[in-house]
């Protein structure tokens, strides 16, 4: 059988890309392998792990359990858009850092993904609700309590900046 | 960890979709949220040579409560836009206590109604909330329509009543009778995991306070969602004491045959599935009585 192709058209981090992939190529690899951006994790490739979490429209998906030709004509966010092209992170990244949020760091760029999306919709969560919304993403280093700190930082911060 | 090789194409319409599916047959698959296709296709046991991405088919999702025909629940309609609809919440509230338990937000911003109903996990909530709530499945295939109850949609596991070339459009649940308390529990290992054992109960009192009916169903103990709704007849027309309550949970103990799994044994899951069974009808009985 002749591979199926499929020409898409899609915005990653406001960036447009035409491309032809193949119609069983996952969305996590076209990210990865297609694009080059490699910020994008692969952890269990069956939507448990959360490391390949990006925005599809604004919304946490896992990019493994999609296929890259069914976001033909969507708005794509990963990692990579998430510090200013001058080099300054992004709150929640920010936040990461000072509480030393991660170690091994292979389950961060997911985490990412989904809290920065978290955090926009729900501005002041409570400790019980940020743990909640990190129940999608394993990490294995730290035992989460440092991320939690963390989000709750990056949400003050994130308040603070607010005009 | 890679899919089989297949040939995808995007339904410009329903009716395109149901002829493809006629088309193609048991080769083919529909393709919705993907959430339990996809991973399943990644392990390679499942490997449909034609997927029928049904994303873009917007007159199959969303919610309709004018119609007059109950809550009409479009198959396409994701989890997440069934959480953040506080009307039909309030017309079904059993999914404001069964969503959050669906795996995870990621997931729950993919995953579809419809998908999860055809896929027929008996482990997922929604196939009991189906059960209890008395849903209407409403099939198509290019050949026509028809409409099947909830009880007879689930036939095996993950099984369902689904012809070759038909699509789950629609699913209908009647509105809730006035005096009417719900409650949905679960129990897994841990949170958005596949239950141990879940139940859904629903309470309908008269007007002196007595039950006049009474629906049980519960997730992950059988091959398919388990109607249990006749342990409750010995309480329809009584008041729901502590005593009823409990002889309906032990009734529920016997009733059920889990077969137990790595995370908990089957005498495990049949004790779980009574204290639940108590709990939940004890909440949704003062649910019922203060119109909460």
């Amino acid at each position: 059988m002749a591979p199926d192709r499929h020409d898409i058209e899609l915005s990653v981090n406001s960036v447009s890309y035409r491309r032809g992939v193949e119609s069983r190529t996952l969305l996590s690899d076209f990210l990865r392998h297609d694009l080059l951006l490699a910020g994008t994790h692969v952890g269990c490739e069956h939507g448990v792990c959360g490391a390949c979490t990006v925005l599809l429209d604004g919304a946490p998906v896992r990019s493994c359990l999609m296929f890259a030709v069914q976001a033909n004509g969507h708005e794509l966010s990963t990692v990579e858009g998430l510090a200013t092209p001058a080099g300054e992170l992004h709150p929640v990244q920010q936040a990461m850092h000072d509480h030393h949020g991660l170690q091994c760091g292979y389950c961060t760029p997911g985490i990412l993904m989904t809290m920065t999306a978290f955090l926009k919709e729900n501005t002041q969560p409570s400790e019980d609700e940020v743990r909640e919304a990190l129940s999608g993403n394993l990490c294995r280093c730290t035992g989460y309590q440092n991320i939690v700190d963390a989000m709750l930082a990056a949400a003050q911060a994130m308040r603070a900046a607010r005009p | 960890m890679k899919p089989a090789p297949f040939k995808y194409i995007a339904a410009s319409s329903l009716d395109h979709a149901l002829s493809l599916k006629a088309e193609y047959g048991d080769e083919a698959r529909f393709l919705a949220g993907g959430q339990s296709l996809i991973p399943a296709m990644n392990f390679r046991l499942a490997r449909p040579s034609v997927l029928i991405d049904i994303n873009g088919l917007k007159d199959v999702a969303g919610v309709d409560q004018t119609s007059g025909e109950g809550v009409r629940v479009g198959a396409l309609t994701r989890y997440r836009d069934l959480e953040r609809d506080s009307r039909f919440l309030a017309s079904c509230p059993l999914f404001a206590d069964a969503l959050p338990h669906i795996a995870h937000p990621q997931i729950r911003n993919r995953g579809t109604i419809g998908g999860n109903l055809s896929h027929a996990d008996p482990a997922s909530e929604l196939p009991a909330l189906a059960v209890a709530m008395e849903g209407r499945m409403r099939l198509k295939s290019s050949a026509g329509g028809r409409e099947v109850a909830a009880s007879e949609f689930f036939q095996g596991l993950l099984t369902t009543d689904l012809g070759v070339d038909e699509m789950l459009v629609e699913i209908a649940f009647p509105e809730p009778a006035p005096r009417t308390g719900t409650c949905f529990m679960e129990v897994a290992r841990r949170r958005g995991d596949f239950a141990l054992a879940g139940v859904a109960a629903i309470l309908t009192l008269d007007a002196e306070g007595r039950c006049a009916r009474a629906r049980l169903a519960l997730c992950g103990v059988g091959e398919t969602p388990v109607d249990a709704s006749e342990a409750l007849s010995s309480f329809v027309g009584q008041r729901c004491t502590d005593g009823a309550i409990e002889t309906a949970a032990a009734e529920v103990r016997k009733m059920i045959a889990p077969s137990g799994n790595v995370h908990g044994t089957a005498d495990y899951q049949r004790h779980i599935a009574g204290v639940l069974t108590q709990r939940a009808l004890t909440i949704a009985h003062q649910r019922a009585s203060h119109g909460a």
